[in-house]
């Protein structure tokens, strides 16, 4: 399975960005090979539709979670069309964010 | 000729003014409300309606038997409304501007066009003036088109345009179509500090333009007047700060003819602004 991480830097050791459509870069991580890739956000500086974009390149990017600090409702519904599911985790380490995952500690973000 | 009062800071007197402007002149006058987001000249002016007309942007739609998903809509739009991931196109209509290039580059020409309404024009004429104003639907979040369809409405003679605040594009698309851009500002930091944002954006336009000081006390520090001076900015007019207009305001009444010492402002600036271009 696929990660995606909204990521300040481009390893495992970099911190959360808590934004999801204006975040620094996508940090891919495979659960199986345990690898990972970087994504730079190109819409980073979009007037707007900055947050569905970036679900677009997370989703096709072949991910099925993401983890972020928060998503708005246009990008939550993209993500869910596509059956990605997001979870909402406080600035600390991608490392420390995908323990929390796997320990089953991340509450996932449910459109209001 | 047609003339837009803007800001940039918000609340400083820009309809106050078309109002007033409007008022003072004896000929015919059409007075476009802009603001299509807050319209509030018609406060202001009591008119007789005369006339609705709905506005609507081209939308793209889907043809999902012909629609091979190969995303070219998507990487097409510059307003990012179309997103694909190996699918059918997914559109948010909050944020497409109808220029119809999806419908254009689409390989399958799987892309159709409908009407999608975004809000509403209403006239109203009072005496010598006929007041037409943009209403954005609510929810929509898209007002330039709406508010070049209110300016289309502004043909010949003298147009007073009533442009939203700010210095984004709702302000462009009001200004640009305008002859001439009156400036109102107030004498304090907030105000001097948008009203040079607005000069910018002027200055972008190449826009002739002047600037009306409102609510001006006699102790105020000449803020405003250093910094026209420093910019070689004309200023057109100054209106005091007069409980009394504030409280004309608060019924809904406006200066021109309610206070006859103040009416000199009002018929000056369009002298000037005649004369000057």
């Amino acid at each position: 399975m696929k990660i995606a991480f909204s990521a300040k830097g481009k390893d495992m050791s970099s911190i959360i960005d808590a934004r999801f459509g204006r975040a620094s870069g996508f940090l891919i991580y495979d659960t199986e090979s345990r690898e990972f890739s970087v994504v730079d956000n190109i819409f980073i500086n979009s007037g707007q539709g900055a947050g569905i974009k970036s679900a677009e390149t997370i989703i096709k990017a072949g991910v099925e979670v993401l983890i972020t600090g928060d998503c708005g409702p246009k990008a939550l519904s993209a993500l869910r069309m596509a059956n990605v599911r997001a979870y909402s985790v406080k600035e600390v380490s991608i490392a420390e964010a995908l323990k929390a995952f796997e320990d089953g500690k991340l509450l996932e973000i449910k459109p209001e | 000729m047609k003339i837009a009062i803007a800001s940039g800071k918000g609340g400083t007197g820009k309809t106050t003014l078309a109002v007033n402007l409007a008022l003072s002149l004896k000929s015919e006058v059409l007075l476009l409300d802009c603001d299509v987001e807050a319209p509030n000249t018609h406060v202001f002016l009591k008119g007789e309606p005369i006339g609705n007309r709905i506005v609507t942007i081209p939308s793209p739609v889907v043809d999902e038997a012909k629609c091979n998903g190969c995303g070219e809509c998507g990487d097409f739009c510059a307003f990012n409304a179309i997103i694909t991931f190996g699918t059918v196109p997914v559109i948010s209509y909050d944020m497409c501007h109808g220029c119809g290039g999806c419908v254009r580059v689409c390989p399958q020409k799987a892309l159709k066009e409908f009407e999608r309404r975004i809000g509403i024009i209403e006239t109203f004429q009072c005496d010598r003036i006929k007041l037409i104003q943009g209403r954005l639907d609510v929810g929509g979040a898209l007002s330039p088109p709406l508010i070049r369809a209110v300016c289309s409405e502004a043909k010949s003679g003298l147009a007073i345009m009533d442009a939203p605040p700010g210095t984004s594009c709702p302000v462009v698309a009001t200004v640009r179509e305008a002859d001439y851009v009156i400036l109102v500002t107030e004498p304090t930091p907030f105000g001097l500090n948008d009203l040079r944002l607005a000069v910018g954006v002027m200055r972008e336009l190449s826009l002739p333009f002047g600037v009306v000081i409102n609510r001006m006390d006699d102790a105020e520090d000449k803020l405003i007047e250093h910094y026209l001076e420093e910019e070689e900015i004309p200023l057109l007019a100054v209106i005091p700060n007069d409980r009394r207009i504030a409280e004309l305001y608060a019924i809904g009444k406006p200066i021109f003819g309610s206070l006859p010492e103040y009416d000199g402002i009002f018929t000056g600036i369009m002298k000037t602004i005649h004369e000057g271009a």
